[in-house]
C-alpha cells in the first residue's frame, strides 16, 4: 500500500505549516518524519490521515486520490502521542472498538471480535491485561494498547504521531526495538513522526527530514547521517562542530587558520560555513602546528570507551562576536596520551569538513 | 482502640498532616450546619403518634403534592440534563459573537431572587402574557397548571448541569473523537460510545444538583403554579401552609417524608455517579 502526497500546502493564518510538500512513501516501508517542533511533520501526518485538510495538494492512497475522503473511510490506523484511549472501556473493549462500530453487515460476530482482539493483544504482549482499564496501565502498555486498537481495523497504513514522546528514556528504547520487530512482522506501510533523531535513525527504513514546512532530505538513515544534503540536516543530526569562514581557493579561512576542503561548488571569496562531526576532529597539543583551529580545553568528560572533550575558541578569535564551542570525541587511550588539562591551548585539525555557502545556513 | 487507630488502622505516617483535625472539623461543621437543624425536624414530628403521623403524610392532598414535586423535579432535571449538555457543548466547542454574554447568562437563575423569577415567568406564561397568549389558541395552558411548575423548575435548574459538565467537556481531548473517527465510528457512535460515557459522571452530578434544587424550590414555583389543591400544589407549599396555621407538627411530618425521600434519591444518584466514575477509571 503506497502513499503519495503531491504539492501539499497548508497554512494556519500567516504561518505556513506545509510549503508545497511532495513525497512518496513506498509500500511496506517504515518511514520517519523527522524535524524540530513546528516544522510541519505532525501536520503532514494529520493531512495524510484526513484529520486535517490541506489548503491545496493531493493525498494519494494506493493510487487513488483520497484528498476528499473522510478519515472514517480512509482506513488508516492512527496512534496518538498521548494514547487517546477510551478510559471508560477495558483494554479489550478499546481494541474491539473499531470492529464494534462497523455497520452490521460488515461486523464480525462477538466470538470473532474476541478472537481477533486476543490475537492482537497477544501480538502486543498484553493479553493478560485485557480486562484492565487504561488508568491501570503504564505509559508503555497504554501505547501498545493504542497500537493494537489501530491495527484491529486492518488499516492500509499505520500513522504514528510521536508515539514514544510521552514515555521515559528506558521505555522508549525498548518500544523502539519492539516497534521495529512488529513492523517487520506485519509489513504494513507505516509513517511515524518524531523529533528525536536517534529514534528516527534507529527505527526507520527511510528518514524524511523536514524544516519550516519543507522537505530537506529523504534518504536512508545511514545516508542522511553520512551525507547530509543541507546545513540544516548537518546541524540537526547528531553533534556537530561549526566553522564560519571565507573560501580561499582550496582552503576555508577561519580567523587566522586555514582548513583544506574538497568542495568544488563554492565560489572563491564567498562566505561559507563548514561542518565536522566530533569524531572527525583531532586534537594537536603542539601549539606551533601550522594546521587547524586554535582552541582552549574547557572540560574532559570521561565515560565509557570514548571521551568527549569540550573546547572553546581562543579569546579574541570569536566569530561574529560570540565564542565558538567545539566538541571532540576520541578513544580513551588517545586522550590519556595527550594528558589534556583545563585551559590548555591546543589546535583542532579536522580530518574531514563539509562546506556550504553561508547564506544557506 | 483509640480514635486515631480506628480511623487509621494501618498506622502509616501520612504525608498530608491534619487528618484528625480535618475530619473533626468536617464532622462538627456538618453537625452544626446540617445535621442538628435537620434532627430538630425529626424531633418536632416525633410529638405526633404513629397513626397521626401517617394520617397527615398520607392524606390525598399531601400525596398529590409529592407526586407533583418529585415528578416535576425529576422531569425538570432530566430536561436540564439534555439541554444543559447541549448548552455546555455549544459554549465549549464553538466560538460565536456574544459567547461570553451567554456564558454569563447561564448563572442568572442562581443570582435572581426566586420570587423575581416566579413573577417574570408568570407574566410571560399567563393567558395574556407574551408566550402564554401564543400558546392559548393551541389549547396549552402553562401558568397555574403542573406544566407551569415544570417550567419554573427547568428555569432554576439550568446552571447546575451546564456548570458541572462544562469543565469536563473543556478537558476532553479532541484526540478521543479523532481516534474514534479514524477507527471508523460515525458522529453518533462517537457521541454515544465515547463522549457520553466520559461525561456521564459529571452529567449525573449536575442532574442530582438540579433535582435537589428543584425539590426544595419554593419562591419561583408558587407564583406560576396557582397552587390549586390536588392539581398544582407543591410539597414545600403544603409545609408553609401548615406552618401558617400553626400546625408545626404537621408541617414537620410532611418535611420528614420529603427529607427522607430526597435523601434516598440523592444517595441513589450519588451511588450511580460513583459507579460510572469508577468505570471511567477515575477511582485511582
Amino acid at each position: 500500500m503506497s502513499i503519495q502526497v503531491k504539492e501539499i500546502h497548508k497554512q494556519f493564518g500567516e504561518f505556513v505549516a506545509l510549503d508545497q510538500v511532495s513525497l512518496d512513501f513506498p509500500t511496506g516501508a517504515l518511514t520517519a518524519l523527522l524535524g524540530p517542533s513546528g516544522c510541519g511533520k505532525t501536520t503532514l501526518l494529520r493531512v495524510i490521515a484526513g484529520l486535517e485538510t490541506a489548503d491545496s495538494g493531493r493525498v494519494i492512497l494506493e493510487g487513488e486520490d483520497a484528498s476528499d475522503t473522510h478519515v472514517r473511510q480512509r482506513r488508516v490506523g492512527f496512534v496518538f502521542q498521548h494514547y487517546a484511549l477510551f478510559r471508560h472501556m477495558t483494554v479489550l473493549e478499546n481494541v474491539a472498538f473499531g470492529l464494534r462500530v462497523k455497520p452490521r453487515r460488515e461486523r464480525p460476530d462477538d466470538a470473532e471480535i474476541r478472537r481477533r482482539v486476543h490475537r492482537l493483544l497477544d501480538l502486543v504482549q498484553l493479553d493478560a491485561l485485557a480486562e484492565r482499564f487504561p488508568a491501570q496501565l503504564s505509559g508503555g502498555q497504554r501505547q501498545r494498547v493504542a497500537l493494537a486498537r489501530a491495527l484491529a481495523v486492518e488499516p492500509r497504513v499505520l500513522l504514528l504521531d510521536e508515539p514514544f514522546g510521552a514515555l521515559d528514556a528506558q521505555v522508549r528504547k525498548e518500544l523502539r526495538r519492539w516497534l521495529r520487530r512488529l513492523h517487520d512482522e506485519l509489513q504494513v506501510t507505516s509513517i511515524f513522526v518524531t523529533h528525536d533523531q536517534e529514534e528516527a535513525l534507529e527505527v526507520a527504513d527511510r528518514v524524511v527530514l523536514m524544516n519550516r514546512g519543507r522537505v530537506e532530505q529523504v534518504d536512508t538513515p545511514a545516508e542522511v547521517y553520512e551525507a547530509p544534503a543541507t546545513p540544516f540536516v548537518y546541524g540537526f543530526l547528531g553533534a556537530v562542530n561549526v566553522f564560519h569562514g571565507r573560501i580561499e581557493g582550496p582552503h576555508l579561512r577561519v580567523g587566522e587558520a586555514t582548513l583544506p576542503h574538497e568542495q568544488t561548488q563554492v565560489i572563491h571569496g564567498a562566505e561559507a560555513v563548514a561542518f565536522s562531526r566530533p569524531h572527525e576532529l583531532r586534537i594537536v597539543t603542539d601549539p606551533d602546528t601550522p594546521h587547524g583551529v586554535a582552541a582552549v580545553v574547557e572540560r574532559v568528560l570521561i565515560f565509557g570507551a570514548d571521551v568527549r572533550v569540550e573546547l572553546d575558541s581562543l579569546p579574541g578569535a570569536a566569530v561574529r562576536g560570540e565564542p565558538a564551542h567545539y566538541e571532540v570525541v576520541m578513544p580513551r587511550a588517545q586522550v590519556d596520551a595527550l594528558a589534556l588539562t583545563r585551559g590548555q591551548r591546543v589546535r583542532l585539525v579536522p580530518s574531514q569538513i563539509r562546506v556550504f555557502p553561508s547564506q544557506a545556513a | 482502640m483509640g480514635v486515631a487507630t480506628f480511623f487509621n488502622p494501618t498506622r502509616q505516617t501520612r504525608v498530608l498532616p491534619g487528618f484528625g483535625l480535618a475530619l473533626g472539623y468536617t464532622l462538627v461543621y456538618l453537625s452544626l450546619v446540617v445535621l442538628i437543624p435537620l434532627s430538630a425536624v425529626f424531633l418536632e414530628s416525633a410529638t405526633l403518634s404513629g397513626s397521626e403521623f401517617w394520617a397527615i403524610v398520607s392524606s390525598p392532598r399531601v400525596v398529590a403534592t409529592y407526586k407533583l414535586s418529585f415528578g416535576a423535579s425529576l422531569l425538570a432535571a432530566a430536561i436540564n440534563a439534555v439541554f444543559g449538555l447541549m448548552l455546555a457543548w455549544a459554549l465549549v466547542r464553538y466560538s460565536f459573537p456574544g459567547k461570553k454574554l451567554i456564558d454569563a447568562l447561564v448563572d442568572l437563575p442562581f443570582a435572581l431572587p426566586t420570587a423575581v423569577a416566579g413573577i417574570a415567568l408568570t407574566a410571560l406564561y399567563a393567558g395574556n402574557g407574551w408566550i402564554g397568549s401564543l400558546l392559548a389558541p393551541l389549547g396549552i395552558k402553562v401558568a397555574f397548571t403542573p406544566l407551569g411548575v415544570l417550567v419554573a423548575l427547568v428555569f432554576i435548574g439550568v446552571p447546575f448541569v451546564v456548570r458541572t459538565v462544562q469543565p469536563i467537556l473543556e478537558d476532553l481531548e479532541t484526540e478521543l473523537e479523532e481516534a474514534a473517527a479514524s477507527l471508523g465510528a460515525n458522529r453518533l457512535q462517537t457521541f454515544s460510545k465515547v463522549l457520553l460515557p466520559t461525561l456521564l459522571p459529571a452529567l449525573l452530578t449536575g442532574f442530582a444538583l438540579a433535582f435537589a434544587r428543584a425539590v426544595g424550590e419554593y419562591g419561583s414555583v408558587i407564583f406560576i403554579a396557582g397552587n390549586i389543591p390536588m392539581v398544582s400544589e407543591i410539597t414545600p407549599l403544603i409545609i408553609i401552609t401548615k406552618l401558617e396555621q400553626y400546625d408545626y407538627a404537621g408541617a414537620t411530618a410532611v418535611a420528614v417524608v420529603m427529607l427522607v425521600f430526597s435523601f434516598l434519591m440523592l444517595l441513589a444518584i450519588n451511588l450511580l455517579q460513583a459507579w460510572s466514575a469508577k468505570r471511567t477509571g477515575r477511582n485511582r
